[in-house]
């Protein structure tokens, strides 16, 4: 009898790489509703204004590329960077930025450098610094959250999300519903010589861990990461290295100057640090690859966020972080490889 | 650097796929009525054919001999005539070799002077010999000859011996099964091995699974007098029985990359190994036959025979009730590193230690396996035995780099598949590493290839050189000598 031959080994688990993004996806449900019930349904339309957009755009850049669309499209990746640019940025942009920062992302961010597996930047991080600087206004003007007494209601906060997302014209009665985020008012409040004091006593802003609204968010996004790691999508060298990165110093200079810098706590159930250190930093493409690579590229994310909340010029550096750490992460590669087996070193 | 990795980090734990065969005891094959030897038993070696077709020969006479270190004697498994010395489709790298085929005359006719060897007083080096001449070759799969090892792990004076009997892939138990069977004479096998290394120490490894095995060891060297033989229980992870695994595992030592276990002191042997030196020392028997499961989805019955060597692949199946269902791979070895075979007239031979039908059940996420490209998750890299990068060293293999891949550990890659199995973007990594290795080899023969053009090329020129020179000396001579008469002539 003859048979075909194929090579060893000719058994496989089965893993897939939809199954890991949609695993992902999976996790971020716990930290979308939060979302939605302080922030409104801004998120639901960033969602699918972005999804939308990234998957015509990475339809047409495998068409442009000549490469199998179908595969492509169903892998899932390209799905993750619209929902996490859609977390990212504010509920209230106007859609046609958020299709303009999704296509940057899919299309510079990750075709330009060959697709998937070979950009080097995280792409929906690349769409996201695009439209930061490009359109600071836009980018920075979030609605108050529902507990911090912001809209009456869901109800209006939701037509106000609608006036907003089509582009309508900030009118008298956006006052009292909007402004910069608790991370960006305390920074612009210190660099007005406000007392930390005086700032968190001010309009509610922090709750009872972290900023108000994001704290909760934060809360259920940790939950979704944790539930990451017991999956094994994730490892956990990225995530604890972010968090130390960041509460470490924030710890230390807090004990130091309390008048000056925000406490671990907050730092960590504020902006984008959850989210950031358990479904952004732990993209695998973009960060460092070994198990020690991986520690300090995570470190190097959380210092520098740190370093961007305390100093920098934006409301939160996560984004300029994980950009400015990817750059580092061939140096990084190169440098920690572990030893092998039987090797000296 | 000894740094102990008895936890053993890496490595994969999978469905065993072992119980059914060892449901009944080893099934003794009858001869078959003609058998195929391979000149290549598995190690890679050719052996060089030392009868002729038409020739007579006895069930036990030699019928190959080695042509270097890394192939064993081979001897006839029957007694009979030799049908034909051919290219045939084989269980070796490329699929075919030159194969012996005996027609069996079904007399087994002893070859004269095979004897009860004296094992436990010989010399150490005659009887390191003796193990050569009789073809005694590692059973655990690689067949590599038990002389050479030994022999090496004499030179450099390495006195401790590893019996393997971890077993590690899925679906092979004819060393559990050996272990339950001949647990006693595995147990004066080692004292054999043991007498040709002057060793004091050797260790039988098995893994946690087989009970029975364990059990059956702990009471043969309760029973017999066999100082300095200690079994060990290590828990079942595959690849643990990779020979460097395993030495790690058990004796908390690594092996130098691409070096041998005999620089840290050790051998290692596999236990069916050292029940076939005790057959041969108790019976004068060379290696003739071997025990294989017979598994998997596409067979009736899942059975451990003894069969002669040579004995086609299609006998061993209808032992074990013959195909079932819609077979689509026969693999020589396990799943996760065994040969698939393109045929089953294919003859049995002494790596073989698995015979697997698989069928889609078996196969099934392999066979739709659609790759993708790398994410760099690393999920290779949490389960690679030796710690390599396999993202990394995938990528330098893809982009051609060869320093970078030796760099990034090609050559110490055990080829076990756990990357593979694992990886997500189903890419096969294992595959792409034994082409790269492939690659290097050629290009590291082409290079010495060049090196003695290139050495002989300038030996011809130098040649010519000094031949020109020679000749215009000579002219020179001749010319000043004939100057010089012409000069006294003209004085």
């Amino acid at each position: 009898m003859k048979f075909v031959t194929s090579a060893a080994p000719h058994v496989i688990a089965g893993y897939t790489v939809p199954r890991v993004m949609f695993q992902v996806l999976l996790a971020l449900v716990p930290a979308g509703v939060a979302h939605v019930a302080l922030f409104g349904p801004g998120l639901l339309l960033q969602i699918a204004v972005a999804s939308v957009t990234a998957l015509v755009c990475e339809a047409a850049a495998l068409r442009w590329r000549d490469r199998d669309v179908r595969p492509a499209l169903r892998d899932g990746s390209v799905l993750v960077t619209a929902f996490l640019l859609a977390f990212s940025v504010t509920p209230l942009l106007p859609w046609w930025l958020t299709v303009l920062g999704t296509a940057v992302a899919v299309l510079l961010g990750k075709h330009a450098f060959g697709g998937l597996g070979q950009n080097p930047f995280n792409p929906a991080m690349v769409g996201y610094a695009v439209l930061l600087v490009s359109f600071p206004v836009e980018m920075t003007r979030w609605p108050v959250p529902l507990d911090a007494g912001g809209a009456h209601g869901w109800g209006e906060l939701a037509r106000l999300t609608l006036n907003a997302f089509y582009g309508g014209e900030p009118g008298a009665g956006w006052d009292g519903y909007t402004g910069a985020t608790a991370l960006d008012s305390i920074r612009t409040g210190l660099e007005m010589r406000y007392t930390m004091g005086e700032l968190l006593a001010r309009d509610q802003i922090v709750g009872a861990v972290g900023a108000r609204g994001f704290e909760w968010i934060n809360l259920a996004a940790l939950a979704g990461g944790l539930y990451l790691l017991a999956r094994g999508i994730v490892r956990w060298h990225i995530p604890v290295a972010v968090l130390a990165g960041l509460l470490v110093p924030a710890f230390v200079a807090h004990a130091l100057d309390p008048g000056a810098h925000l406490g671990p706590m907050v730092q960590a159930c504020s902006g984008a640090t959850m989210l950031g250190a358990f479904f952004i930093a732990t993209d695998p493409v973009s960060a460092a690859t070994s198990d020690r690579g991986r520690l300090w590229y995570g470190a190097g994310v959380g210092f520098v966020t740190w370093i961007v909340r305390s100093w920098g010029g934006y409301p939160d550096g996560f984004a300029f972080a994980v950009l400015l750490m990817n750059l580092a992460v061939p140096l990084l590669d190169r440098y920690t490889v572990p030893r092998i087996h039987g090797r000296t070193r | 650097m000894a740094s102990a990795r008895h936890a053993f980090p890496a490595g994969l734990v999978l469905d065993a796929h072992k119980r059914h065969a060892l449901e009944a005891p080893i099934v003794p094959l009858p001869a078959p009525a003609s058998v195929v030897l391979a000149l290549d038993q598995g190690s890679g070696s050719v052996l060089e054919p030392v009868v002729a077709v038409g020739q007579d020969v006895a069930l036990g006479a030699i019928v190959a001999r080695a042509i270097d270190p890394f192939g064993a004697t081979l001897h006839a498994s029957v007694s009979g005539r030799v049908k034909a010395i051919e290219t045939r489709e084989s269980a070796s790298e490329f699929g075919e070799c030159v194969c012996i085929e005996l027609a069996n005359d079904g007399r087994d006719a002893l070859e004269p002077g095979l004897r009860r060897q004296e094992a436990l007083t010989l010399e150490p080096p005659e009887l390191v010999e003796r193990l050569r001449e009789a073809g005694i070759a590692g059973l655990g799969g690689a067949a590599f000859p038990t002389a050479t090892k030994l022999a090496a792990a004499r030179e450099r004076g390495a006195r401790r011996l590893l019996l393997n009997g971890a077993e590690c892939e899925p679906w092979i138990c004819c060393d559990d099964a050996v272990m339950r069977a001949e647990a006693g004479e595995i147990v004066f096998g080692a004292r054999v091995l043991m007498r040709a290394l002057d060793a004091v120490e050797c260790v039988i490894a098995v893994e946690d699974d087989k009970p029975e095995a364990i059990e059956a060891l702990r009471q043969a060297l309760a029973t017999t007098d066999a100082g300095g033989v200690a079994v060990d229980v290590v828990p079942a992870v595959y690849p643990r029985g990779a020979e460097r695994q395993l030495i790690s595992a058990v004796m908390g030592v690594e092996v130098p990359a691409r070096g041998l276990p005999a620089e840290v002191g050790l051998t290692c042997q596999n236990v069916a190994t050292a029940a076939a030196v005790a057959r041969w020392a108790r019976t004068g028997e060379p290696c003739l036959s071997r025990v294989v499961t017979v598994t998997g989805s596409g067979v009736a019955r899942p059975v451990n025979v003894r069969a002669r060597l040579g004995t086609p692949i299609a006998a061993l199946v209808a032992a074990a009730g013959g195909y079932r269902g819609d077979p689509l791979r026969l693999i020589a070895g396990g799943s996760m590193t065994g040969r698939a075979l393109t045929s089953d007239e294919v003859g049995l031979t002494k790596a073989i230690n698995c015979v697997l039908v698989a069928t889609r059940e078996d196969l099934a996420p392999r066979l739709d396996a659609y790759e993708l490209p790398c994410i760099r998750c690393g999920d290779c890299a949490t389960v690679c035995p030796p710690g390599l990068l396999p993202q990394q060293l995938h990528r330098a293999v893809l982009a051609g780099q060869d320093e970078a891949a030796v760099t990034l550990g090609v050559w110490e890659c055990i080829d076990c598949g756990c990357c593979d199995y694992v990886c997500p973007s189903q890419i096969p990594l294992a595959l792409r590493f034994r082409e790269a290795r492939a690659r290097l080899r050629d290009r590291e023969a082409a290079t010495a290839r060049a090196a003695v053009a290139r050495e002989r090329f300038e030996r011809h020129e130098h040649r010519l050189q000094e031949a020109a020179l020679a000749e215009q000396q000579a002219f020179d001579a001749a010319r000043a000598l004939a100057r010089g008469s012409g000069d006294q002539g003209a004085t």
